[in-house]
């Protein structure tokens, strides 16, 4: 109940929803009550009223070239655009809510059934069929909106289904399934209730696409003429252009305002129900920094990577800034092998990132320096970081799949990289990368290069993915942990594939994990991160063996270890244990 | 890939089918409103009925449609009601009218609707407000308006532009250009208003992806990663859309046609249906559906080609 | 008799296509769990150990084989007798943040099934206040929505609605595997608390031996939809017989430098061997 009243609230807080919702009222209003407010009936034509001016007794808006009054067709118009909304909406949302629901939740058979039926209904021109229909409609508008109900409805039936599908697969819908709820439970408690916001805001588009169609039909004088609508109106104006221009004028603002109102309040209720969708960043802009101290001079320092007092923050949700790092020094030696080890939300990764020059674009580095190879990294723009991604300092991901273009070949992929990275021509690249597939353990390289990645496994992906890092003998491996999606038999062949490449190339590897077993395997240091600081740093087995911080001490008794085995013996042995 | 699109034309097939004897069996019903519209208020009943035996409306419903589907098989779509002209070549003749507006509209559309959607999308700030502004205002005016408001400005006012009528591209180039211009600015300013924001959000999703990060730390520029990558994964569902927007454009191509007084498909199908034209209205039923099974396969074939997992089924 | 009885399971799942053949993932499986007991279950991914899981739960099918619940056939249950079943067998998922429903107060969480067993709401409500505690959280947690919780407490949520109808058995899947270090041992802690007071069994699945370690009596090793060894805990994760369990084993890395080295050569020598 909290949050619904939150919504509304958050809504009523938001002017163009407020100020849209409070014009369409005014209108409705205006409509309900056209009998009282209007001295004409919409049809009452009075010859001697033919094209009579605004302003003239009892013809607020003057008449049209039947001498009928503006203003009452006006307002008796707008009562037609409800019903036609309603009918229209109505039957979009009955037919599209209760397809999408089956559709979605039951199984692929019947989804089968109701793609294809609405897929139909969807590539037919709708304006066209409601057309080649009328001799059935006879053009009644009600009718003919019933008809654009349905027209309307595969809409409203994807995004039903389309949300149905998500959740269906949701683990909370198997919970309650577990637990006992039935089919007809489950969809109106726990599926009803994810889809119940996008109705809401489709209803408002779909509500403006109604009145729009059913002026146009209106407009080119589908239906009966006794019913007094915008696009009546409209076609009327427009034949009287030259001799009334504002004939054609008041129904058109009315209609404008209408569909405006009904369309803007659809996005502002989809701004609060659905919260504001990411906005788009320039890209190649480089990482946003906002460092007043200036970075302190280096001192002659034999480190491949010295990170000193690096601060990064994110603009929060009410404006303030969150620091997600702070402060946070590292260094790492040629050659050396760097554990970066912290529980997620620590900001490992984002110091990682940080070093790439690819933090998000909502990122900024407040504080701090990262010199690479007695070069200062905080401050430079995308194009003077790009000579040194790739060929320097190459990345090595988590996730495997998600880190691979789906719609180019693998090798495709690499060797732009290696191209990027080393100006070498596309036959040179492509001798390159297939070598070193082979290196990195895949066992039919020219295979591979030519597979798509949806066709290879994760820790083949991975392969590719260190690979592709490697490929330009960078002085430093960022590897993001590089282990974490795969299991466990495969960790220890990609650990052991670092391992290699490191000692063959020579290059410093930062690995960030959160697990101290790959770091007791692979690294020579360590640093233990927690909440945005850098806790403790040292020699792998130092630390590990005698932790300083009690942070780091925390962590390692946490670790479960090979000697404790449950002893307790299963309560229920005691009565049943015989039988076994 | 021939077995694919072979049963894709199949189920073109089964679907033109159906359409068609749905309409027929609906059209069936207003028959005898037609006859009756042809012989004027005062029609004798026996007249009515010598009539409809004559055109043979008393015949069972689907013997009529059987047989209207077998001179379909012949390449006969038969003849108007009214005109007695033959509905195929008519057809034909007014949808390249409305080909001729619909194709370059379409064309501009996503030209229109890339650059702007990829520009409001790697800009951000004031680019991204700018584009967003344009396609709210295209969005919220209904095309009607936008039209007349054209022709006003444009033709009447101006005098820059003919106001209504059409001049085939064979007679007279210019006057063709000229005759199009203003349906197909109305056409365009609702097409890119939908899919430059679709192209917008696809591009502001894709570029938010792991693999551009990826790309990036090893060194490949911006622009291979906007356009070779981002795009063209935005690419496919932005297909889909424009699809759906070619089949809108038809919808909205009747209104156009009226207002502009241009002789198109959407002008005959709604002087067909005010008349009760059956054999016309059929015809136009049978190439909409031509149609839209051309462009659908057309969609899933380029869908196919952009995205590899797609190319398995 | 034990309380869980799985023989010879088979499960496929048809493949998408016109007349694919169906893939096999479990090519008959059989294991028991007794009154109490853990059986842990270990494997990699594409082992079918979630497969079990979801197919004694009722949300996959079996296509061959018995699963038999206290003496009863459970595996071609109507919707209405598995609803019944509900009482006994319960779930604890492996992702804190997808079994959570978003839009719910965790109190309409734990009340739902409570209530659609019959209790009355006011009951419900009670007991949920004595579920929150069991599992370590305050009272004001149930008027709160997931989103405000951390991934451990969120488990605890979940295992708060497993245990509320008291039942004979849960599957865990992969429960703590979500969870930060400090955070796995404390959940795990929490299972095996309950269990010693509830008595209730745990089919407990995971990849990580020592997690299934840590918890279980016995444990039952699954590779390729086989299993291939089964006996006490401490036998199998630490002397296993089987040369794959032996190779999870040491490809576990430990967070020691010196031991960790040891393993590598192990795990070097192992392979030389060629077991699979």
């Amino acid at each position: 109940m909290s949050t619904r009243t939150r919504t509304w609230r958050r809504l009523l807080r938001d002017p163009q929803a407020v100020v849209t919702a409070g014009i369409l009222l005014v209108i409705v209003a205006l409509g309900l009550l056209a009998p009282f407010l209007a001295q004409h009936g919409p049809n009452d034509s009075d010859l001697g009223m033919v094209n009579a001016p605004a302003g003239t007794p009892g013809y607020l808006l003057g008449a049209d070239e039947s001498g009928r009054d503006i203003f009452s067709r006006l307002l008796h118009s707008i009562n037609t655009s409800a019903v036609s909304a309603l009918i229209g909406t109505g039957v979009a949302l009955a037919v599209g809510v209760t397809a999408g629901l089956v559709g979605g939740y039951f199984g692929a058979r019947t989804r089968g059934a109701t793609e294809w039926l609405f897929n139909l209904v969807m590539t037919f021109p709708g304006l066209l069929l409601l057309i080649i229909l009328m001799p059935v409609t006879g053009g009644d508008y009600r009718f003919t909106m019933l008809i654009f109900g349905v027209l309307l409805s595969p809409g409203i039936y994807r995004i039903v289904r389309n949300l149905v599908l998500g959740v269906k697969n949701e683990l909370y819908v198997d919970a309650a399934r577990v637990s006992g709820l039935g089919n007809t439970r489950i969809l109106g408690r726990h599926v009803l209730s994810v889809v119940r916001g996008p109705i809401i805001i489709a209803t408002a588009f779909l509500m403006g696409a109604a009145i729009a169609t059913q002026s146009g039909l209106a407009f080119l004088g589908v239906g009966s003429k006794e019913i007094p609508s915008f696009g009546d109106m409209i076609s009327s104006g427009f034949r009287n252009l030259y001799l009334a221009p504002a004939q054609f004028l008041w129904p058109s603002l009315l209609l404008g305002l209408i569909t405006a109102s009904l369309v803007l309040l659809g996005n502002a209720l989809r701004d609060t129900l659905e919260g504001s969708r990411p906005k788009p960043a320039k890209v190649g802009q480089g990482q946003r920094t906002d460092v007043r101290t200036g970075p302190a001079p280096v001192a002659g320092t034999a480190a491949l990577l010295e990170i000193r007092d690096l601060t990064i923050a994110y603009p929060g949700p009410g404006g303030e800034s969150r620091e997600v790092v702070r402060g946070a020094a590292l260094r790492i030696d040629r050659g050396q092998t760097l554990g970066l080890v912290g529980e997620s939300g620590s900001g490992k990764t984002q110091t990682a990132f940080a070093v790439l020059g690819v933090l998000p674009a909502e990122a900024v580095i407040t504080r701090g320096s990262i010199v690479f190879e007695g070069r200062e990294l905080v401050g430079l723009t995308d194009g003077e970081m790009r000579p040194l991604r790739g060929k320097q300092i190459a990345y090595v991901p988590q996730e495997p799949m998600s880190n691979l273009d789906p719609s180019y070949k693998v090798g495709a992929q690499l060797v732009e990289g290696v191209r990027s990275a080393l100006g070498v021509s596309k036959q040179e690249a492509r001798t390159r990368v297939l070598a070193l597939l082979g290196r990195c353990g895949i066992a039919d390289p020219p295979r591979t290069f030519d597979s798509y990645p949806h066709q290879l496994s994760g820790g083949m992906a991975q392969r590719v993915l260190i690979a592709g890092a490697v490929a330009s003998r960078p002085k430093l491996l960022i590897a993001d942990e590089p282990t974490t999606a795969l299991d466990v038999t495969v960790q220890a062949e990609i650990l052991d594939l670092l391992r290699d490449l490191q000692a063959e190339l020579g290059m410093a590897v930062l690995l960030v994990t959160h697990n101290f077993g790959v770091v007791a395997d692979i690294c020579d240091h360590i640093a233990v991160m927690s909440r945005g600081e850098i806790v403790e740093t040292g020699d792998v087995q130092k630390v590990l063996n005698d932790p300083r911080h009690e942070y780091t001490r925390t962590l390692l008794d946490a670790i479960l270890d090979d000697t404790t085995v449950r002893t307790d013996p299963p309560p229920g042995a005691i009565t049943e244990g015989a039988d076994r | 890939m021939l077995a694919y699109v072979l049963r894709r034309i199949g189920a073109g097939l089964v679907l033109a089918l159906l359409v068609t004897l749905v309409t027929f069996l609906m059209l069936s019903l207003s028959f005898g409103d037609v006859v009756r519209t042809l012989l004027g208020q005062s029609a004798t009943p026996e007249s009515v009925a010598a009539m409809t035996k004559q055109m043979g409306y008393d015949r069972p419903v689907l013997v009529q449609y059987g047989d209207w589907l077998l001179h379909l098989l012949r390449g006969d779509l038969g003849t108007s009601v009214y005109t007695s002209l033959p509905v195929g070549p008519s057809v034909v003749q007014r949808l390249a009218v409305t080909l001729s507006i619909i194709v370059p509209a379409l064309l501009i559309t996503v030209l229109l609707s890339i650059s702007l959607g990829v520009w409001a999308a790697t800009r951000g700030g004031v680019a991204d407000r700018i584009a967003q502004g344009l396609s709210l205002v295209g969005y919220i005016v209904p095309g009607l308006l936008i039209a007349i408001v054209l022709v006003y400005l444009l033709a009447v006012r101006a005098k820059l532009l003919p106001a209504t009528g059409y001049t085939p591209l064979s007679t007279d180039p210019a006057a063709w250009l000229h005759s199009i211009t203003i349906p197909v600015i109305v056409l365009v300013i609702g097409g890119v208003a939908n899919m430059a924001a679709q192209v917008r959000g696809r591009m502001i999703d894709e570029l938010r992806r792991d693999y551009v990060r990826t790309l990036r730390t090893r060194g490949v520029s911006t622009t291979s990663i906007v356009v070779r990558h981002a795009l063209r994964n935005a690419a496919g569902p932005a297909l889909t859309v424009l699809s759906l927007e070619f089949i809108q454009m038809f919808g909205s191509a009747l209104i156009i046609e009226n207002v502009f007084a241009l002789p198109g498909y959407g002008s005959y199908a709604f002087n067909a249906s005010l008349q009760g034209d059956i054999p016309v209205i059929m015809g136009i039923t049978v190439f909409g559906v031509l149609l839209v099974t051309v462009v659908n396969l057309g969609t899933d074939l380029a869908n196919g080609w952009l995205n590899p997992k797609a190319r398995l089924h | 008799m034990s309380l869980l009885d799985v023989t010879d399971l088979r499960v496929a799942f048809p493949r998408r296509g016109f007349r694919a053949k169906p893939v096999e993932v479990l090519h008959g499986v059989s294991l028991q769990v007794g009154a109490g007991e853990t059986l842990g279950l270990v494997g990699e991914s594409g082992s079918g150990k979630t497969t079990i899981g979801r197919t004694v739960l009722g949300l996959a099918k079996a296509t061959a084989g018995s699963i038999r619940f206290a003496g009863r056939e459970i595996g071609e249950l109507s919707a209405k007798e598995r609803r019944a079943l509900a009482k006994d067998i319960q779930v604890v998922f492996q992702d804190p943040y997808s079994s959570l429903n978003p839009a719910m107060t965790v109190g309409d969480i734990l009340t739902e099934p409570l209530v659609v067993q019959g209790a009355t709401v006011r009951d419900a409500r009670a007991r949920v206040r004595a579920l929150l505690d069991q599992v370590g959280l305050p009272a004001d947690a149930a008027d709160r929505r997931p989103a405000e919780f951390s991934g451990g407490q969120r488990q605890r949520i979940a295992i708060a609605r497993a245990i509320a109808p008291e039942p004979k058995l849960i599957v865990c899947d992969e429960p703590v595997s979500a969870l930060d270090l400090s955070t796995q041992a404390l959940v795990l802690d929490l299972f095996i608390d309950i269990q010693r007071r509830t008595g209730t069994a745990y089919l407990f699945i995971s990849h990580d031996l020592a997690v299934v370690r840590h918890i279980s009596h016995r444990v039952a090793v699954l590779y390729r939809g086989d299993l291939i060894e089964t006996g006490p805990a401490a036998t199998v994760t630490s002397a296993p017989d089987h040369p794959y369990t032996r190779k999870l084993l040491v490809a576990a890395p430990v967070a020691d430098p010196v031991e960790q080295r040891r393993r590598r050569e192990e795990r070097r020598r192992l392979a030389l061997e060629g077991h699979p």
